[in-house]
């Protein structure tokens, strides 16, 4: 382990992928993640790789498509509307089974969105976001240290499934400054060129030319991995969950708030609980084991306007509680420029219990 | 010296329509690669379009990207294994249409990548529609009537575009119809493919090709059209010279 540094999030995922071996990036620049860019442009030539500034998202995803067809570790960075536009190079990336990762540093809201700190891509980014049908890993990091962890892991994840990873990361955590302790750094020659890598040499005769897209095994092959990496990718943190009544799933930065709001009502003696999704996709079904049987509610908390991650917590409830009904309710924070105060929580959770909201689902 | 006989990058056939000039242009390339001893440390990057059906049929490492994407999946390729020989493939749709951002971006960083562009004045995959190459006034399945340049523009000339604009290595419009401009296009490929190896920079070639079945012509009307109607609007030649010839 290295020493410990003070480090914006946004420059803790650049440090992190030039430490996991990072070759290649592409990327156009885009508030909230610049950050990553201009550190990475700075960095890369120093030692020797390559990070091109490109003249779109759309450009920038399909560079690093290129760059991943030849067995490289590759990473693009944006966020929003950015992000938007890289779906379809995505959604190629699936098609051929690359182990591309990219980031999102979410902004908030439709069309240009603004700066708030908001959690509006949950959607986008777990159901895959391009056309077809796939899926990406996706990792929700609270803090500056578990975005560095996630990104050498999103690269463990990626080339054991041959498959995209997105790390979500939203404004707050993408700007703010924290202490960080690196892993140590991996030179990118190290690495073994991957068995399925592009080397410029002829394909043998035996070998049917684009692979994924005529064979029907593909498909076959696609939906026995998602199976796969939803069995054993399910990642979580729970906090009192063992004896909650309530038990709140909130992830990224409002998780942060949720914690404290948990030990104001600790304190004056209500047990609830929190699970913070690690990982959006697969969703952290599993974690609903830990809940104690007669549970009274569960509530869905996030900063965005529809409760995006609401039918997911539902979709869980529904897999755990087969015989009784456990209602689930949402608190999705409509101001897009900011995260909610604890107190806002405190309240919105003791109107819960009390009864005075409704149940979702 | 030419080699005869299918080129070890290519498997026989390929599902062309019969005159279509994609094969002649792409099997010059595949000589050439060949020629230069590439043939074995070459990543070509397909386009989609009717530049799809090669993939079937070449024997080469490939990609497959989007639609218009090729010069960027082919930067990505590049950058990170300079000493590759890296090549798009792509219809004139693909290239200067709704890849146009791509291509223009590359050359105008001057990427060391060679763009191979067929240029049959349409969008054949897809039925024959207008695209940026399109004459004046010729008919396609979205120009009817005949396009109007006033509202739709005039024929795009990406080369000669790179030639006023950019500090690119190479770019060459050749034709595939007749034994004379075959040879002539091979040797503007592999002078193309040389500045590549030579490092000299960004390097493009067109070849300008008939589409029978969406001309709806005969090949031998189409061998016409192209002589009388299209070589008038797009100029074959050197367009940029490499520094030093
Ligand atoms: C994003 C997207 N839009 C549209 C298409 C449909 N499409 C496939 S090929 C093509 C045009 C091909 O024309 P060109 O590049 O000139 O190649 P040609 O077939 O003439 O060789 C279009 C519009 C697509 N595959 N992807
Ligand atoms: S449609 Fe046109 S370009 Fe496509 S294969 Fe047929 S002749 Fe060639």
């Amino acid at each position: 382990m290295s020493e410990t540094v003070l480090m914006k999030g946004n420059e803790a995922v650049a440090e992190a992928a030039l430490r996991a071996g990072l070759d290649f990036y592409a990327a156009y620049p885009i508030t909230p993640q610049t950050e990553i860019l201009e550190y990475l442009s700075k960095k890369m030539p120093e030692l020797g790789r390559v990070c091109v500034q490109a003249d779109s998202e759309i450009t920038a995803i399909n560079m690093i498509m290129g760059a991943a067809y030849t067995g490289k570790r590759v990473l693009t960075s944006s966020a929003g509307p950015g992000i938007s536009l890289k779906q379809e190079g995505l959604s190629y990336c699936a098609a051929n089974d690359l182990p591309v990762v990219y980031v999102d540093v979410q902004r908030g809201g439709n069309g240009l969105a603004n700066m708030g700190s908001c959690q509006t891509e949950y959607k986008r980014e777990v159901t895959g976001g391009g056309n077809g049908d796939y899926h990406a890993i996706i990792l929700a990091p609270a803090s500056v240290q578990e975005t560095a962890d996630m990104v050498s892991l999103a690269y463990e994840l990626a080339e054991k499934y041959r498959n995209i990873v997105g790390i979500m990361t939203e404004a707050t955590i993408g700007q703010l400054v924290e202490p960080v302790t690196f892993k140590e750094a991996v030179d990118p020659a190290s690495l073994p060129v991957p068995s399925w890598a592009k080397t410029g040499k002829m394909i043998s005769s035996s070998d049917e030319p684009i692979k994924p897209r005529i064979k029907d095994a593909k498909p076959k092959a696609d939906r026995a991995k998602y199976f796969q990496m939803k069995e054993e990718v399910q990642m979580w943190e729970s906090t009192n969950v063992d004896d909650a009544d309530y038990v709140v799933f909130a992830f990224g930065a409002p998780s942060r708030v949720v914690y404290d709001a948990l030990l104001i009502l600790r304190e004056e003696g209500q047990k609830i609980g929190m699970i913070r999704p690690q990982t959006l996709w697969p969703y952290p079904e599993k974690a609903l084991e830990e809940l104690k049987e007669d549970v009274k509610g569960l509530i869905s908390l996030e900063t965005n306007c529809t409760g995006q991650m609401l039918p997911d917590v539902a979709l869980a409830r529904d897999l755990h509680f087969k015989d009784r009904h456990v209602p689930v309710y949402s608190c999705a924070y409509i101001v897009l420029d900011r995260i909610p105060t604890v107190m806002q929580v405190v309240d919105d959770i003791k109107a819960i219990i009390s009864g005075q909201t409704e149940e979702a689902y | 010296m030419a080699k005869r006989g299918i080129p070890v990058l290519k498997k026989p056939g390929g599902n062309f329509c019969p005159g279509c000039g994609h094969n002649i242009f792409h099997r010059l390339i595949c000589e050439v690669i060949e020629e230069l001893g590439y043939e074995n440390n070459q990543m070509m990057c397909f386009a989609i379009g009717c530049a799809c059906n090669h993939a079937a049929v070449f024997n080469g490492e490939n990609t497959m990207g989007p639609h218009g994407r090729p010069a960027s999946v082919a930067t990505g390729v590049k950058r990170t294994n300079e000493e590759m020989l890296v090549t798009t493939y792509q219809g004139d749709g693909d290239a200067y249409v709704i890849g146009l951002q791509d291509t223009f971006n590359a050359a105008y960083r001057n990427e060391r990548i060679t763009q191979f562009v067929v240029n049959n004045t349409c969008f054949a995959m897809t039925g024959g529609q207008m695209g940026w190459t399109t004459l004046p006034g010729q008919k396609t399945a979205t120009s009817q009537t005949g396009r109007d340049t006033d509202t739709t523009g005039a024929p795009l000339k990406f080369p000669e575009l790179v030639r006023n604009d950019f500090n690119a290595a190479y770019a060459a419009r050749g034709a595939v119809h007749n034994p004379k401009e075959i040879r002539k296009t091979k040797g503007y490929i592999r002078q193309a493919l040389e500045a590549q190896i030579a490092g000299e920079g960004y390097s493009i070639v067109e070849a300008v090709s008939i589409c029978p079945t969406n001309w709806h012509m005969s090949v031998d009307q189409s061998i016409d059209f192209l002589e009388k109607e299209v070589l008038g609007a797009f100029e074959l030649g050197e367009i940029v010279k490499r520094r030093g010839e």
